[in-house]
């Protein structure tokens, strides 16, 4: 295989993931927090397909697309959640949500 | 001979490129006060990613990335901050300072077990790539192998896609009364 093996494409996905993990548990905005998800997950991806070219078979990269999807649903209904916390002028900060504390 | 060597140049240069972009981006998205900023740099980290995809020889899933998610759900994303105002907040403002600390260590402490754990689990294993056919990562063998092997995983993403879809309709449905009276803001 041409440039870089698969260990790199690995690192790379670690950093991703754990860039993503610091954006959730750093910033309160819960846009920015959902951003950071996207992140994590395409850290897991990124993994994902890499795997699948180390093993030479495409199975990997059905799980891929099926990550793309789930995480295409989570942003629809994260962005619904900010959307309806904005209409009822809830604060968007995720560290003021604690109705829910026991 | 030579053409090959300068061949793994070109793609060592690229991955540099897109590897870099991936993660300066990915620390922009976490680092800039405002969202809308966020927004635009994970749209340049999702199209980073895309390269490294195709240099793993994943082209459907470089296309459907682009397509999907630097595409459909990134112009979503900027419509509800464009819709939101996008408030400015500093990254490291509004909380106790060992909030700070804490998340850096922890994200760390992620990076360190996944380093730990991928290197005792594949060892020298990770440098011995598999043949593969010139049919690896194309839409045809992506599409057989959701139509046979993972026909399950595909029937259950159309359930979860409908069920998020008739989730943001109530969402979107219920907090448009608030306002009415009658209902007194529940719902």
């Amino acid at each position: 295989m041409l440039g870089p093996d698969i260990t790199w494409y690995l690192v790379v996905s670690a950093i991703l993931f754990s860039v993503g993990a610091l954006g959730v548990l750093l910033r309160r905005s819960p846009l920015i927090v959902l951003l950071s998800v996207e992140i994590m997950l395409n850290g897991a991806n990124l993994a994902l397909i890499a795997f699948s070219r180390l093993h030479g078979e495409s199975d990997g990269q059905v799980f891929a697309i099926t990550v793309m999807a789930v995480a295409a649903s989570e942003v629809v209904v994260g962005l619904g959640l900010i959307v309806a916390m904005s209409r009822r002028n809830l604060a968007l900060d995720v560290d003021r949500l604690n109705s829910l504390r026991g | 001979m030579i053409a090959g060597s300068a061949g793994n140049v070109v793609v060592w240069v690229v991955w540099f490129v897109a590897a870099f972009a991936c993660l300066g981006s990915a620390l922009a998205v976490v680092s800039f006060a405002n969202p809308f900023f966020s927004a635009l740099a994970l749209i340049g980290n999702l199209a980073s990613l895309a390269v490294l995809y195709l240099l793993l020889n994943a082209e459907f899933v470089a296309a459907a990335q682009v397509l999907v998610y630097a595409g459909a759900v990134m112009v979503m994303f900027l419509f509800v901050v464009a819709y939101l105002g996008g408030e400015a907040d500093a990254p490291w403002a509004g909380g106790p300072s060992w909030q700070v600390v804490g998340a850096i260590a922890a994200a760390a402490a992620i990076l360190v077990e996944i380093v730990v754990v991928i290197g005792v689990a594949a060892g020298d294993g990770l440098s011995n790539e598999g043949d593969i056919s010139s049919a690896f990562g194309s839409p045809a063998e992506i599409g057989r192998l959701f139509l046979t092997d993972h026909l399950l995983a595909f029937e259950v993403t159309s359930i979860v896609l409908l069920a998020a879809a008739v989730g943001g309709v109530i969402l979107g449905h219920h907090s448009r009364r608030v306002d009415d009276p009658a209902v007194g803001g529940r719902g």
